[in-house]
């Protein structure tokens, strides 16, 4: 085996070429054994994947349930993260908050991806032709960046009507600059590359090449800008939803739960805020070293 | 041999931590320079040479580790040194010059300042004659006008004078030892020449010591006292460099002659002995197959300054555009392997790559088969008749393919675009023919680029490109990227090929040795023009031209005995 400096990567003789799914894995794995935080990541995504699917079933109480008898209560063995005004378990209403929170993150970031994937592969063809297609996706992506993300987003809801679905919507539009500028940068680097050519060669029509051959080389990338946007999407929401523009009371929801609790704090109720607060924190945080870790299994220059 | 060691590497072990466990890069080297001597490493990739000479600098990366041995620079130990030791004498009493200048320089600094800083860091110059100094530096290195070059960035520099430079930081304070990392890879001829005499000149009249890595057998052994060969991460063969080549002693040393390239053998010498079946017999030259008339390609000149200047109405006559191709005539005939030659910048790639049909001329016609393929636009090329007659094998076989297709289905790609095949066993069977065609064990077809060798990768180019029966095939420097073992089998292949086949190849080359053993006729270029052409062997061996007469000067010439 030659050393691994060597510029020519070819594997050892011994070596059974393995798919390239397993090989990954394995990659995977060695990066999670070099990183233990990005292993604690992953761990903190799954657990936050397994909230949003059985949150309603691990909750202890109804969230939506007022019992005015017990309201304000500080956190105690009954009610682990206390009551609101209402009477309500935080600990119930932060666990099923979870589904909302990241389907709406989910769902935004998915849209992104497939239409912002439109985008991206319009992004491609602008990387890869130049002309008028380019000048066409540049502007519209150069208008989005001019405006205050978050108030652009503001006032999309408030003219859409602030239902889930356009909190999605919303979502999707104020990060759609960000998938088309990486794909057309990205898209650049590769259209001089000698595959590209050689695809050309063999007969393969422009929007052929855009499609079949930079594009799934540029997916990587995309996945994780994916799991990197997933943190903002969530904040977002949360601050729509904290100023009264995205989801409606009483649905429980971080945002929410934060706005209302947040009026509670000069009077000594702390936790009413501080437990969504933190489980907000704890997922925007999660979706950053998923991203990290992610980009180091699939960068190439870190397999060794 | 001088007396006193300089440095004196014994038993170096070094290991790399990796998913598959403890590899031994380096084992057990023993490597000992002396005072002024100049003594080369050589090797293949994977050899272990640079990360020999990383372990005596000690900047093996995070995953490597020295195992074993010792490391002496005239009488200190560099393995157990402090960092802050090591800090010291890294740049003032040993330094190195990396194979791409053009990375190893900060690009946005002026080269001058880059010098300044090195001669600031080790004291040997103040705010007061640093500039003195770093022009002065600049002046021994022959960069011509050092005034205003020490103004200049390293984007604004060739690569000849990039290396210049780099040479210059690294003798700025006098080292004893110069390291130099495959310094002229990459380069012309030409400047590889300039770059080299100037490396032994300066280091001569130092005294300082010098260990030169290198894949060239040939470049060591012209200017090396020393040759130290390397395979596997071990020494075999240690001699002067005055015999080695006339009695090498190990069987590796012996392959690697035989592999590179020299005047007055056959393609089929390259190659190990035994392994040579005698060499298809030449195929008389047939009617012209290509033929190129007043090809021109323009550039228009753009950029900041011309822009400013539009945007201050200030009056510049429009520059005249730039001519990259400058009025080309040749023909290429049928059967025939014509040697496209000229420094980087001649316009040699950018006729190949408007012949391809990859890139509009600007003027002149491209007659293939008695068909104008010059009037058709590029774009509408790729869906052409005649895209499948005209295919090309890439200069770097790992960029050409891509990262996320297996080596079938690179190869399935031109069949199943333009071959007309349908059906997946039909283009598998076709696959499979193709790569028994090339030599490549068919089980490996499922595998992806980053599974294969690096000779492996250049044979399925290979089979992409004669996939679909091509009439002509470019060679763009195919070649350049391999070990020298790995390009005597590919360039045997191709010719055994090109017989069996009846392909006629245009191979564009800056190596004049490998354009020899492979082309019947050879045009050679420079500035967009054909400065002289012929038969390979004429005018490699008495050529006309003065700038073909430097050329072949310019390749290193080992000792011979």
């Amino acid at each position: 085996m030659s050393a691994p400096a060597a510029a020519d990567g070819a594997p050892s003789g011994q070596q059974r070429p393995k798919g390239r799914f397993a090989e990954t894995l394995s990659h995977a794995r060695h990066i999670i054994g070099e990183n233990p935080v990005t292993g604690l990541s992953f761990a903190l995504f799954a657990l936050l994947l397994l909230c949003a699917v059985f949150g309603p079933l691990l909750s202890p109480y109804d969230p939506l349930a007022s019992d005015t008898v017990a309201a304000l209560k500080p956190p105690s063995a009954h009610h682990w993260f206390g009551t609101d005004q209402l009477g309500r378990d935080i600990l119930s209403r932060v666990l099923v908050a979870t589904r909302l929170d990241m389907l709406i993150a989910i769902l935004s970031v998915a849209l992104v991806f497939f239409a912002g994937g439109l985008a991206g592969v319009a992004g491609v063809a602008a990387g890869f032709f130049g002309g008028w297609t380019d000048r066409i996706v540049g502007r519209v992506s150069d208008t989005i960046m001019a405006f205050p993300l978050f108030v652009l987003a503001m006032g999309i809801v408030a003219a859409l009507g602030n239902t889930v679905t356009n909190i999605v919507i919303t979502t999707a539009i104020i990060n759609f600059p960000l998938y088309t500028r990486i794909v057309r940068a990205e898209a650049n680097v590769r259209r001089n590359a000698g595959y590209v050519l050689a695809a050309r060669l063999t007969g393969n029509s422009d929007t052929r090449i855009a499609l079949t051959t930079i594009l799934p080389n540029i997916l990587p990338i995309m996945v994780v800008q994916m799991s990197l946007t997933m943190g903002y999407a969530i904040l977002n929401a949360a601050g729509l939803s904290f100023i009264g523009l995205g989801v409606r009371p009483p649905a429980a929801e971080w945002g929410i739960m934060v706005a209302e609790g947040s009026a509670f704090i000069v009077s000594g109720e702390w936790w009413i805020a501080l437990f969504p607060g933190l489980a907000l924190m704890l997922a925007v945080f999660c979706f950053n070293l998923v991203g990290d870790g992610l980009r180091d299994i699939v960068d190439p220059l870190r397999r060794t | 041999m001088s007396a006193v060691q300089l440095l004196d590497v014994r038993d170096l072990t070094v290991e790399f931590a990796t998913r598959r466990g403890v590899v031994q890069a380096v084992r057990k080297v023993d490597l000992s320079v002396g005072k002024g001597e100049t003594i080369g490493v050589v090797g293949e990739s994977g050899s272990g040479k640079s990360v020999t000479s990383y372990a005596v600098m000690r900047i093996l990366d995070r995953a490597g580790r020295v195992a074993g041995g010792s490391v002496s620079f005239s009488g200190l130990d560099l393995l157990t040194a402090s960092e802050a030791d090591m800090r010291d004498l890294r740049g003032r009493e040993m330094s190195m010059i990396f194979q791409n200048p053009r990375a190893a320089l900060n690009p946005i600094r002026g080269v001058g300042r880059q010098i300044e800083d090195v001669l600031r860091q080790h004291a040997q110059a103040g705010s007061d004659d640093a500039r003195r100094k770093a022009i002065e530096a600049l002046t021994q290195v022959r960069i011509a006008r050092p005034e205003e070059r020490y103004n200049a960035y390293p984007f604004e520099l060739s690569g000849g004078m990039c290396q210049r430079v780099v040479i210059a930081l690294a003798l700025a304070c006098q080292p004893r030892l110069l390291i130099a990392d495959e310094p002229t890879t990459g380069l012309d001829v030409t400047t590889q020449k300039a770059v080299m005499d100037l490396i032994v000149d300066l280091t001569r009249e130092r005294g300082m010591s010098t260990i030169l890595i290198t894949h060239d057998l040939g470049l060591a052994a012209a200017y090396c006292d020393r040759v130290i060969v390397m395979e596997k991460g071990e020494v075999v063969e240690s001699a002067l460099s005055s015999t080695i080549f006339g009695n090498p002693s190990h069987a590796y040393t012996r392959k690697l002659m035989r592999a590179t390239p020299r005047p007055g053998i056959t393609l089929r010498d390259l190659l190990p002995e035994g392994e040579a079946t005698p060499l298809p017999p030449p195929v008389p030259a047939g009617e012209a197959l290509l033929s190129v008339e007043g090809l021109v390609k323009e550039y228009p000149r753009q950029g900041a300054s011309r822009f400013m200047a539009k945007l201050f109405r200030k009056d510049v006559a429009d520059a005249a555009p730039f001519r990259a191709v400058d009025g080309l005539s040749f023909e290429v005939r049928r059967g025939e392997s014509v040697g496209l030659v000229g420094e980087s910048g001649c316009g040699k790639s950018t006729t190949s790559t408007i012949v391809m049909r990859l890139l509009d001329p600007t003027a002149g016609r491209i007659l293939f088969g008695g068909q104008d393929i010059g009037a058709i636009p590029a774009r509408d090329f790729a869906r052409h008749p005649l895209r499948a007659k005209i295919q090309m094998v890439f200069q770097d076989p790992t960029d050409s393919l891509n990262p996320r297709h297996t080596a079938g289905r690179a190869i399935a790609d031109p069949i199943l675009r333009l071959g007309g095949l349908r059906g997946g066993r039909t283009v598998r069977t076709r696959c499979e023919d193709l790569a028994t065609l090339v030599g490549l064990p068919t089980d490996l077809l499922d595998r992806f680029p980053h599974q294969l060798s690096g000779g492996q990768k250049a044979r399925v180019g290979i089979a992409r490109a004669i996939a679909l029966d091509p009439d002509l095939v470019i060679l763009d420097e195919p070649t350049a990227a391999l070990d020298v073992s790995v390009q005597a089998i590919v360039l045997n292949l191709l010719a055994d090929l090109k017989a069996k086949l009846g392909m006629s190849y245009l191979f564009v080359s800056h190596d004049l040795h490998v354009v020899r053993l492979l082309c019947d006729r050879v045009i050679v270029m420079k500035t967009g023009q054909i400065v002289e052409q012929g038969s390979a062997a004429d005018v490699i061996d008495t050529p006309r031209h003065a700038y073909t007469r430097e050329l072949v000067a310019a390749i290193p010439h080992p000792p011979t005995s």
